[in-house]
């Protein structure tokens, strides 16, 4: 075990990865010599050679298509976007290029490939360095998303994310990269995907969060405890194809629920949610279920604490929700 | 206005292009190639540059005491920056990138009004929505500052297209770096002002860097200024750390486009000396050395020493422009920092025209909902 924070967690699994298949190579905007603007991949660069890990012109078109051609020819390319605000130009690529291959050729021609992108807020980035856009990848068919909250998740996830046969964006919250150390086991091991996880147990209130959203959400579970309700924490960790079953089994039990997660409100995941355990849970309900989320406005600068759904803002939903 | 390309003497470059340049390292303008401004304008630019070059030193001291959240700054593009803004009639508009506020202030934005941009107050034109230094200034035509780069490109173009088709005399300048040439705006910005021959002059700063990837891994073309050829719009190379070469070629450009003779890309050859912003730091990605070398270039103290050399200039002059400086600065700062930050009501308005029936709803909810014990 070692200490590390999600930053040294990610870049170790970064070179696991790459000591253990040679097809797998990084490629991004200052990915190399720098080690990436937030030092992901520092010292890879040293030690797998330019060949493998690749400082690119700064196109994230260029990044990403290029990176599918790589994953037609069998390589396993790891390409890094510097910052969720920036997956823009190479959307095209993405959701009409990796995210339909397989589909698209009866299965034929497969795109393995993990596209890391640090997103959200709460370091004082603006609208152009905070932003979480989740939502759009999630709702176009074949690609993957995951979200870790903490060093050992985001390991173990990229790694198990590293062997899909299929595209995964890899979101990584930047205000968690440095935010806790934990241990984390050495070497290889996997979180599987698709999984998500109880990390807190409780029989009043299931709420629901992801990435960064996760520690104010466990922050809020500690504080409504003191007014007796025990809220069930549930890390989605995979957000898409999303772990309906965990979080239908804990509303089964509390009969209640709240979501929280950064990105806009309007059609984001937490609405999803909430149809699947209408869906599914109806009869079970004993409260309607909320959202706590990002406004539906872009995100702002100076106002960040007032834009995110931080833990003052879940306390009066759980103990709403709870008393209902 | 005739300028005449020169032998290359910079160190970035084994291009086919001459470089154009009027001013050697101390100061000594060619002859051939000197535009011969009025001196009182090219005082103007010198102290423009100086005034530039102390703000940015003292944005990013307040960034180090945590004062302000970030500050991206033109250290060694000083000439690149004010001498081109310059050489731009009133009724000209800038698509900047985001190092030219010194063009926005050279063009008579109020340095209070950057200063509350740093601090995202209530004061703030952008009402402390963006980032320090993404400033707005339609009152100099100095149009929003925006992160993703190369997007202002081709939104230059098309300023400069409607002007074209509404009989207005006016150009467009669009600033950006390096980096930006790989992006997709640049080129569908070159391709459209080509094909619509659009008053558009494109203001590349090759400062060396964007952030730790050298120019040379950029491009695999001879030079920057060499882009153009694709696109049927005209290359100039142009030594960018020097302020009279920078603002004959600009001017001269600018002419053309005026007159209908199309758009141009200049590549003004200069050198990032500082970080890429306060949140970067050079020394995991280059030579100190180079940096030294590079620093010999001095923008500013070269035109310093051309105004020396017509005694137009002296060291009283220097200290009293500084001191001017410092004093208007501190006051800025005082008042940017006792003003309040934007309401919170705020963050919902000017998503769009109307405020619609959602928005009102998460409106009130925050407003009148719990608050954080975090500050602003
Ligand atoms: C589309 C996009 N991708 C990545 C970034 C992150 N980024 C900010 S500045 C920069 C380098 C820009 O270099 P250059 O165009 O040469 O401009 P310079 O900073 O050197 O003036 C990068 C990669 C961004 N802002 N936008
Ligand atoms: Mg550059």
């Amino acid at each position: 075990m070692t200490q590390m924070n999600m930053v040294s967690a990610v870049n170790d699994a970064l070179r696991i990865a790459m000591q253990n298949d040679e097809r797998v190579v990084l490629l991004g905007e200052d990915v190399g010599k720098l080690g990436g603007v937030f030092r992901a991949t520092a010292g890879l660069h040293k030690e797998f050679g330019g060949d493998r890990v690749i400082d690119t012109p700064l196109s994230e078109t260029g990044i990403i298509g290029t990176a599918i051609g790589m994953a037609l020819n069998g390589l396993r390319p790891i390409p890094e976007i510097q910052f969720g605000d920036f997956i823009y130009p190479a959307v095209d690529q993405l959701i009409n290029e990796a995210a339909k291959y397989r589909y698209r050729t009866g299965g034929d021609f497969v795109c393995p490939m993990v596209v890391r992108v640090p997103v959200g807020g709460g370091i004082r980035g603006g609208h152009y360095h905070s932003q979480t856009p989740e939502t759009m990848f999630i709702h176009t068919a074949g690609l993957k998303v995951v979200c870790p909250s903490n060093p050992y998740d985001a390991k173990g996830l990229l790694l198990a994310a590293i062997r899909e046969n299929d595209p995964v964006l890899f979101l990584e919250p930047k205000r968690v990269y440095r935010a806790l150390k934990m241990d984390v086991p050495e070497g290889s091991y996997l979180v599987e995907l698709s999984r998500a996880k109880v990390v807190r147990e409780g029989e009043h209130v299931t709420l629901v969060a992801w990435g960064a959203m996760l520690l104010e959400a466990i922050a809020a579970a500690e504080e409504v405890k003191e007014q007796g309700i025990e809220a069930e924490v549930i890390d989605l960790r995979t957000l898409w194809p999303v772990d309906t079953e965990t979080v239908v089994e804990s509303v089964k039990k509390t009969g209640r629920m709240v979501i929280v997660h950064e990105a806009a409100k309007a059609c984001g995941l937490g609405g999803e949610m909430v149809a699947q355990i209408c869906e599914k849970a109806f009869t079970h309900l004993q409260a309607p279920p909320r959202r706590v989320t990002g406004w539906d406005t872009p995100f702002p600068y100076t106002l960040e604490n007032e834009y995110l759904p931080l833990a003052h803002r879940i306390v009066p939903a759980l103990t709403e929700t709870a008393r209902y | 206005m005739k300028v005449v390309a020169k032998q290359d003497s910079t160190p970035a470059s084994a291009a086919s292009r001459k470089l154009v340049s009027v001013l050697d390292l101390d100061g000594r303008a060619d002859p051939e190639q000197d535009p011969r401004l009025e001196l009182s304008l090219v005082k103007r630019i010198y102290e423009a540059m100086v005034r530039t070059h102390l703000i940015d030193a003292r944005l990013m001291k307040l960034q180090r005491q945590g004062r302000i959240g970030f500050h991206v700054g033109c250290e060694g593009e000083e000439a690149t920056v004010i001498a081109s803004s310059a050489a731009l009639r009133e009724q000209d508009w800038i698509f900047p990138c985001y190092r030219e506020v010194g063009g926005a202030l050279y063009r008579g934005l109020p340095l209070q009004s950057y200063i509350d941009n740093m601090y995202g107050n209530s004061n703030d034109t952008a009402k402390g929505r963006q980032m320090p230094d993404h400033v707005t200034a339609r009152s100099v035509h100095f149009a929003s500052i925006t992160a993703p780069i190369g997007t202002q490109i081709t939104q230059a173009v098309g300023f400069a297209w409607a002007a074209k088709i509404k009989k207005q005399d006016l150009v467009t300048v669009t600033y950006f770096g390096d980096g930006a040439t790989s992006s997709n705006d640049f080129h569908a910005g070159l391709n459209f002002a080509g094909v619509f021959q659009t008053p558009t002059l494109f203001l590349l700063r090759n400062n060396g860097w964007a952030i730790s990837v050298p120019a040379d891994h950029q491009t695999h073309s001879r030079c920057y200024a060499d882009k153009g050829i694709a696109y049927g719009v005209p290359g100039v190379r142009c030594d960018g750390t020097d302020a009279l070469a920078v603002y004959a070629v600009t001017r001269a450009a600018l002419e053309r486009a005026a007159n209908g003779g199309g758009p141009t890309l200049i590549e003004f050859v200069s050198y990032r000396t500082g970080p890429h912003s306060s949140s970067d730091d050079p020394s995991a990605y280059r030579d100190t050395a180079e940096t030294e070398e590079q620093a010999k270039r001095d923008p500013i103290k070269r035109l310093r020493r051309y105004l020396e050399r017509q005694n137009a200039w002296s060291e009283a002059d220097q200290t009293a422009v500084e001191e001017r400086l410092q004093a208007e600065l501190n006051a800025c700062i005082e008042r940017a920092e006792a003003t309040a930050p934007p309401s919170i009501a705020s963050m919902f308005e000017d998503v769009f025209e109307d405020m619609p029936a959602h928005l009102l709803e998460q409106q009130a909810e925050c407003v009148n909902g719990p608050r954080t014990r975090k500050r602003h």
